[in-house]
């Protein structure tokens, strides 16, 4: 295998990849918060819920297919382009994906066939159970990626034997390693966070075209309600996350913190431009002791540098670097927004404050942006190594392949990934801009157009008792 | 004796690989047949008869995909490097019909184009599957536990002929599922294309028989040595037999029995590749237990497959039990 076969490789790699988590990012997220909503229908009988659910059961469609046929290519890349990493690690790893397959994928599309197609056909008790199984599908295929994604971070429980082959010796220590368990919830969890936010961005885009009232209130309460209690979770997880980060893969903190030497105590760098030529910052803007902090709960402990690791054992540090901070400013961003616009809608305010719906509005892609730059810190932070620490991405791909070969893949699957993304978008936008179906009888006063915006808190107990 | 998990596995990977042909295989179909069906009620009939379905048929590719890579690492890393440009096609040309059973709905002006790409999109794939399994077929060189041949090995005429009969086998599928599930004038063009499809169905079927046996010395002592020479005896016949039922069941109107009994076809066809190569799975390199995972990875996913498959193939079928009856233009979601 040649350098740039190798380069192309990863390339397209990270391309499908990157173009597929987006799909399950969302539908995670959609399909626990259809299974609510069919809940809440069938518990308060208001007829509200139900336009909801048939709202975003037409969007989760979408992306839920646009996740299968992108998943499916995942489930072939190993072999076509990453042939070594297949022979080695497929003991371990294709277990793991193996058991994705049977708990997760036919539950999912199974049940997705009759909450698609069955309402008519399926007692009212089975329909909610199939909604919560398409749920359990999409979170246990996330667990077991993130079961083979995480031994892939920290490789455990295996021995190598003569020939190279990764031997699985203690399935416990893979699936229950500590590793998962923080960035398992810290995935689930960022889906959760993107599907609130795309929710209540909706919302909001209905409040500033003073239309659909009832419908976009409810989503932006729902949305920005449960980011209130889930981004600092989040946060929470994603510090967890930084911790094994911190402890197990030392260079790829490193190149997180744009750190270069070991320093005690150590600063924290806000911004810069990390250079890895000099290997130094260019326009740093650094905290003293908060790195220490932040790196070790502590005002004097010594954090490592870049330079502590051999040139051929550091990731590419810009990616990291910058991925990290993107990540970590959407957070933020989300995370004011969850509160300030749930304590507004709370109070009744949200009309009096366009601004603040029109933020809500813009801050639809957050959440994704966060997801992905989290992976891209995760992944490219993780490099040289496919198996980190132990066996090099360069020696994980398949050698006989060649830059033509997968050059002319890498641009038909752009090709086609611009095509079908550009239709689904387009889709996606006009179902949107549509709406729910309106309320056949309007005899809900939060639908009166003379007063639009006058029950931003919504729900059944204010429906009576006016906002002024 | 000690249990032969390679063996095991095998059987379970050859059942997957099985169900996702002929499951996938009759949603394909019905995608290959559209360019016949111009009328828009129609391929909307056509579609619905399959939406519920298709996402469920596909899951047993990653399967039996996602198996190879568990069971038979060795396997997945040398016939998908082989492979690698019939199913990256493969792949393309599925999510173009994917895509196609969502997107179709959301248009007026593009609906043709969409009805394009899922008639182009079950071709592709169709085809690039039989491409795969000819290439296969015929042999995939491996040295030093990585793949030996070249770029272009998988394009000859063998594997361009495979190609061609199961696209025809898929049709064969697509249409009597289309007898089963729909009525009217959609059902009685269907009924009439089954029937021709079936012929060639079976001649696809005996040009492939007398075709392979010569490519490989392995292959011809299978057929024409002892005991292995009994089931060239047997297929036969019970091809034939299969035929008949078809045949019998398209003209008496039992409108189920065409579709099972081409699932007939399929499993028996299905049987003589296996008894063909068997034991090995990249004939003729490496044989099941050349290409088998550590008995550490081989037990620990069989507890998994012995307890969820079963519950798999049971709430399939009850998927497939909601869905039963003829599919009416006024059903589906949109």
């Amino acid at each position: 295998m040649d350098v740039s076969a190798l380069l192309l490789s990863r390339i397209q790699f990270a391309f499908t990849v990157s173009f597929h988590i987006i799909f399950p990012a969302f539908t995670v997220g959609l399909a626990a918060w259809l299974t609510f909503l069919e809940a809440l229908r069938l518990a308060t009988g208001r007829p509200l819920y139900r336009r909801l659910f048939d709202f975003w059961l037409h969007i989760f469609a979408i992306a839920f297919g646009l996740g299968v046929v992108t998943g499916i290519v995942m489930a072939f890349q190993f072999g076509t382009n990453w042939s070594e990493l297949s022979l080695r690690t497929g003991p371990v790893q294709g277990p793991l994906l193996g058991y994705e397959s049977f708990t997760a994928f036919a539950l999912e599309a199974s049940f997705f066939g009759v909450m698609m197609f069955g309402r008519r056909r399926v007692p009212t008790w089975f329909y909610l159970f199939a909604c919560a199984m398409v749920t359990l599908g999409t979170s246990l295929s996330s667990f077991w990626i993130m079961v083979n994604n995480s031994w892939m971070q920290w490789p455990v429980g295996y021995e190598m034997d003569a020939n190279g082959i990764f031997v699985p010796t203690d399935w416990f220590a893979i699936i229950f390693s500590p590793v998962v368990w923080v960035r398992f919830p810290h995935m689930v969890l960022a889906a959760y966070v993107t599907t609130a936010f795309c929710v209540a961005a909706t919302g909001a885009w209905y409040l500033i075209e003073k239309r659909l009232h009832a419908e976009g209130v409810e989503m932006i309460r729902m949305g920005l309600g449960l980011a209130a209690v889930l981004v600092p979770l989040q946060i929470l997880f994603g510090h967890l996350t930084g911790d094994y980060v911190h402890d197990r893969q030392p260079a790829k903190f490193a190149a997180i913190e744009g750190r270069w030497e070991n320093e005690k105590p150590a600063a924290e760098v806000l911004f810069a431009i990390p250079d890895e030529a000099t290997e130094a910052n260019r326009y740093a803007i650094s905290i003293p002791y908060l790195g220490s902090v932040i790196g070790s709960m502590s005002l004097t402990s010594e954090e490592v540098g870049l330079k502590s690791f051999p040139p051929d054992q550091r990731p590419p540090v810009a990616i990291p670097f910058f991925a990290f901070r993107i990540m970590v400013g959407c957070g933020l961003v989300m995370l004011a927004l969850a509160w300030f616009g749930t304590w507004t809608t709370h109070r009744r305010l949200l009309p009096q404050r366009r601004w603040l719906i029109w933020c809500i509005f813009l801050s639809f892609p957050l959440g994704l942006i966060a997801t992905l730059t989290g992976w891209f810190t995760a992944e490219v932070g993780r490099q040289p190594w496919a198996v980190y620490g132990v066996l090099r991405t360069a020696e994980a791909a398949t050698p006989s392949l060649t830059a033509r070969e997968v050059g002319v893949s890498l641009v038909i699957f752009a090709l086609i990934y611009g095509t079908i993304a550009v239709a689904g978008i387009a889709y996606v936008h006009r179902l949107l801009r549509r709406g729910p179906e309106p309320d056949p009888q309007t005899m809900d006063p939060q639908l009166n157009p003379k007063r639009p915006l006058g029950l931003a808190a919504g729900g059944p107990a204010a429906s009576s008792n006016p906002a002024e | 004796m000690p249990i032969d998990l390679a063996f095991i596995w095998a059987a379970i990977i050859a059942f997957g690989v099985l169900a996702y042909v002929v499951m996938d295989g009759f949603d394909l179909g019905v995608g290959i047949l559209f360019p016949l069906f111009p009328d828009k009620k129609d391929r909307d009939v056509m579609m619905n008869s399959v939406a519920p379905v298709w996402d469920g048929n596909e899951t047993w590719l990653v399967l039996g995909g996602g198996g190879l890579l568990a069971v038979f690492p060795l396997a997945y890393a040398t016939i998908l490097p082989a492979l690698y440009m019939p199913l990256i096609a493969m792949l393309l040309g599925l999510i173009f019909r994917g895509v196609a059973f969502e997107y179709r709905w959301r248009t007026k002006r593009w609906e043709r184009v969409w009805d394009v790409a899922f008639a182009g999109g079950s071709i592709v794939a169709g085809f690039c599957q039989g491409i795969a399994l000819g290439a296969l077929v015929q042999g995939i060189p491996v040295v030093d536990r990585a793949y030996a041949g070249g770029w272009w090995d998988w394009l000859t005429p063998f594997s361009i002929a495979t190609g061609l009969a199961l696209l025809i086998g898929y049709t064969l599928l697509g249409s009597t599922w289309l007898v089963m599930k729909t009525e009217g004038e959609l059902a009685r063009r269907a009924r009439h294309l089954a029937q021709r499809l079936a012929f060639l169905t079976v001649i696809a079927m005996g040009v492939f028989s007398l075709w392979t046996p010569w490519l490989r010395p392995l292959y011809l002592d299978r057929w024409f040595g002892f005991p292995t020479a009994m089931f060239s005896v047997i297929v036969p016949l019970l091809v034939l037999g299969s035929l008949y039922l078809i045949v019998k069941g398209l003209k008496s109107g039992k409108d189920v029995q065409p579709f099972l009994a081409s699932l007939g076809l399929f499993i028996l066809g299905y049987a003589g590749i296996g008894i063909s190569f068997y034991p090995y799975i990249v004939p003729t390199s490496l044989t099941i237990w050349d290409a088998a995972a550590p008995p550490e990875s081989l037990s620990f996913l069989l507890v998994g497959a012995l307890v969820l498959v079963p519950i798999i193939l049971a709430y399939t079928g009850y998927a497939y039990w909601v869905f039963r009856g003829k599919v009416r233009h006024e059903d589906g979601y949109h």
